[in-house]
């Protein structure tokens, strides 16, 4: 079970809050400090990416984040609800419907996102299914430090 | 903490430049509302832009993408786009996206306006 999970409406203003939720989760779970940017700005983009998907096509359930504590590692899974949403159907941009494939700021944001993701992560997993899809990043926790 | 942005005109060896001072965060919400900046700017003749971005404490890839988006507008007009940042947790993301081979990185305001080449 996900140590805490965060559901939100696919609007661009509530992600930051996701990657506030996130950074103090991780830190709470162990991840070192110097890794926390890089979960921050991880769980923004794979969230980013979910929020565009659910917008352009209209999807009006909410977003879903789940960040579990395990043994050895901090994993968070951001989710959507887009039937293969994985790294080809993001990487269409005239597929997806009232984007101007040729809007010099939207194409290929989507496949910078997912190349930020995987220069970030190094244990990162994106799969599709026909109910939606997840991107799953996992990050180790550093050994507890007992208290002297 | 919201995105902050002001402009300011400074004259260089080139030429006049706009420094565009950018502050907090720039992400999927915030980003709209450099691009707009940055459309006006272009739409109103300026052509020569430095980015300063010091007093950012975010960046994701929306904000890359407004940023290139920045730098073609100005590029069909013979123009130019220089960021300023020495942060590195900023700087990685420009590395990790190849995007350093992409714009003219400045450690200081006065080194963007001064560059000609």
């Amino acid at each position: 079970m996900a140590t805490v999970e965060l559901r939100f409406s696919a609007q661009p203003e509530h992600v930051r809050t996701a990657r506030l939720v996130a950074a103090a989760v991780a830190r709470r779970a162990g991840v070192d400090e110097a890794v926390l940017d890089e979960v921050r700005l991880a769980v923004g983009e794979a969230c980013s990416r979910a929020v565009g998907l659910h917008r352009s096509h209209g999807i009006p359930s909410p977003v879903k984040v789940a960040l579990t504590e395990e043994e050895k590692t901090f994993s968070i899974e951001v989710g959507d609800d887009v039937p293969g949403s994985g790294a080809s159907a993001a990487g269409a941009p005239e597929a997806r419907p009232g984007v101007d494939p040729h809007d010099a700021d939207v194409d290929g944001e989507d496949e910078m996102g997912l190349a930020v993701i995987s220069g970030l992560v190094d244990d990162v997993k994106v799969v599709s299914g026909a109910d939606g899809g997840v991107i799953r990043m996992s990050w180790p926790i550093a050994p507890a430090v007992p208290l002297s | 903490m919201d995105l902050s942005l002001s402009t300011r005109n400074v004259s260089g060896p080139g030429g006049d430049r706009t420094v565009v001072e950018v502050g907090g965060e720039i992400d999927v919400y915030t980003a709209p509302k450099l691009r707009e900046q940055l459309v006006e700017l272009v739409n109103d003749g300026s052509y020569h832009l430095v980015v300063d971005m010091e007093g950012v404490d975010f960046l994701d890839s929306t904000g890359l993408g407004v940023l290139v988006g920045g730098l073609k507008r100005v590029r069909a007009h013979e123009g130019s786009l220089r960021l300023v940042c020495n942060q590195e947790r900023i700087l990685k993301i420009f590395r990790i996206t190849g995007l350093t081979k992409v714009f003219p990185i400045h450690t200081t305001v006065d080194e963007a306006v001064a560059a000609t080449d």
